[in-house]
């Protein structure tokens, strides 16, 4: 722990300082986004966005790499593709006739397909296991700048039409009956959803984004007896979980994306048997 | 909480056909009801009557024919019916407060949703109708089946509408809060137009004024004409009948 702490303080190493800011600053549209995703339970509908962002990805490295697009990059072409599954699968849980469950899967490979053809249409070698596994320690200046203006919109958003929120995510007939424009405020949960999935990319990588969307509030929600309290205690329990897993990681030199995911999963489980324990039903 | 009547009939229906996709659910239904009536819905599963419920509330539009409520469509008097749903249907572990459940009924005020003081006053207002007062800030899924039915009852009271609609609210709930749902009901009736969506025949007549047998159409009858026949007609077939002894609660229930 003593060496982690070394080379938080290493001016050589401002990486490591940009990947904890990051990693604690990101924890708040992670614990708050995740919190939503949780009660309403639409998980799967967030696998299905990660798993298209790689698509965007793709496009975004196509469209410089070969096209000569400069400014949309990779980061551009996640944000767009994930913006574009929210709006899809909104469209489809209000409208379509079809089966919700097969239109997600549809987009979910979809998704992953058109990204590796993408990249395997770019020049010069892209790697895409750091897409799918991400890794925090890559983080920029200017990813830390967009998970603080994330922080804002989130927090700014869900303040302002935070009873509706509740109201669509706890009873949407009801919602829907008082006047609330239900299709418009579940949209509005899947776009802050798409954008907190995009920045969890860069930290985890696809293929464990749900993990870490969905662990913190999952375990907050043990504690919890409203909402607002299962996203405050899930933003901590992110936060904690991001700088336990990046110290372990360092010390361990582990990936630090799997590291994250296992600590997340252990105190799940933790969790689980205490409140089994505690009710007697174990 | 005083109704507010205009005169119009509460809920006027014409002519009313629906069906989903291909299967007709209900046909030429025609039904008024007037202001402070109580009308209990009943009917076999399958029969219609959620239906109905989602057509005179604007959650559904009618194939055919029309739906008013006080005069105008349901989805311009949205505002005016206080909605009870079954409450079977609510996630057992979502974390919520009987507090916030209540203040649902206020919103759509305001484009944001957000709570004014007076919509709050009025949500605490409604918990003390139905005698919840001490236990606003307990989680609504750690009280018993009763407390939450009278929770949600409040919470379409916090609406301030002039008709409540309830879809089975007494089928989780044990005789005793039964009993007592039926008395906040009858002092509710005193202001409001009450609709009720129930199987429990036996207690419907002993409160409603009407009964509404829905099975593809609608038929209505007082509620002191009914019969074992009149029953079994509107259900299209014998019944299993279960007699509930309201005075002998140490003896249970007796089953016929």
């Amino acid at each position: 722990m003593t060496e982690f702490l070394a080379a938080l303080a290493d001016p050589n190493l401002p990486f490591f300082r940009y990947a904890m800011l990051t990693g604690i600053f990101a924890s708040i549209p992670f614990g708050i986004i995740g919190t939503f995703v949780v009660v309403r339970r639409i998980s799967y509908i967030a696998g299905a966005i990660a798993h298209c962002v790689l698509g965007g990805i793709g496009l975004g490295l196509y469209l410089e790499k070969a096209v000569g697009i400069t400014w949309f990059g990779p980061m551009q072409g996640a944000v767009l593709v994930a913006l574009l599954a929210a709006v899809i699968l909104t469209l489809v849980n209000r409208h379509a006739e079809q089966r919700e469950d097969s239109v997600i899967g549809a987009l979910w490979a979809v998704g992953m397909a058109c990204g590796l053809l993408f990249i395997a249409k770019t020049p010069g070698y892209v790697d895409p296991m750091s897409y799918l596994f991400g890794n925090i320690l890559l983080v920029s200046k200017s990813d830390f700048l967009f998970v603080l203006a994330l922080d804002i919109l989130v927090l700014g958003l869900v303040t302002i039409f935070y009873n509706k929120l509740l109201a669509v995510c706890f009873d949407e007939e009801f919602a829907q009956l008082r006047g609330v424009s239900s299709g418009w405020i579940y949209l509005l949960l899947l776009c802050l959803a798409a954008l907190t999935i995009v920045l969890l990319v860069r930290v985890v990588g696809i293929v464990m984004v749900i993990a870490l969307l969905t662990l913190p509030a999952a375990v907050a929600g043990n504690f919890s007896r409203n909402i607002r309290q299962m996203m405050v205690l899930a933003v901590l329990f992110c936060a904690g979980f991001v700088v336990t897993g990046l110290g372990l990681s360092y010390s361990l030199d582990l990936p630090s994306g799997p590291v994250i995911i296992v600590i997340a999963a252990a105190v799940y489980l933790l969790a689980l048997l205490g409140g089994r324990l505690k009710k007697g039903t174990l | 909480m005083i109704a507010n009547h205009s005169g119009a009939a509460a809920i006027s229906i014409h002519g009313l056909s629906f069906a989903y996709d291909s299967q007709e659910v209900l046909t030429d239904v025609n039904l008024e009801i007037h202001p402070l009536d109580s009308i209990c819905i009943v009917g076999p599963n399958g029969g219609g009557k959620s239906t109905l419920i989602k057509l005179i509330i604007g959650l559904l539009t009618p194939d055919k024919g029309s739906v008013c409520v006080f005069g105008e469509k349901p989805e311009g008097a949205r505002l005016r019916i206080g909605y009870v749903p079954q409450y079977a249907r609510y996630d057992p572990l979502f974390p919520i407060s009987v507090f916030e459940v209540v203040c649902m009924g206020r919103l759509g005020g305001s484009f944001t949703g957000k709570y004014r003081r007076q919509d709050k006053r009025q949500a605490l207002e409604a918990l003390s109708v139905v005698g919840l007062s001490g236990i606003a800030d307990r989680p609504f899924t750690s009280i018993s089946g009763g407390q939450r039915q009278r929770a949600l009852i409040a919470r379409a009271l916090a609406s301030g509408g002039d008709i409540l609609i309830l879809d089975e609210p007494t089928a989780n709930i044990d005789h005793e809060s039964e009993m007592h749902f039926f008395d906040l009901l009858t002092r509710l009736n005193q202001s409001m137009t009450i609709l009720m969506v129930t199987h429990e025949v036996g207690f419907a007549s002993s409160f409603f004024k009407r009964i509404a047998c829905v099975n593809k159409q609608v038929v209505i009858h007082p509620t002191s004409e009914l019969t074992g026949d009149l029953i079994r007609d509107m259900y299209g077939g014998d019944l299993r009948m279960i007699r509930h002894d309201h005075y002998c609660s140490t003896e249970g229930h007796q089953h016929d």
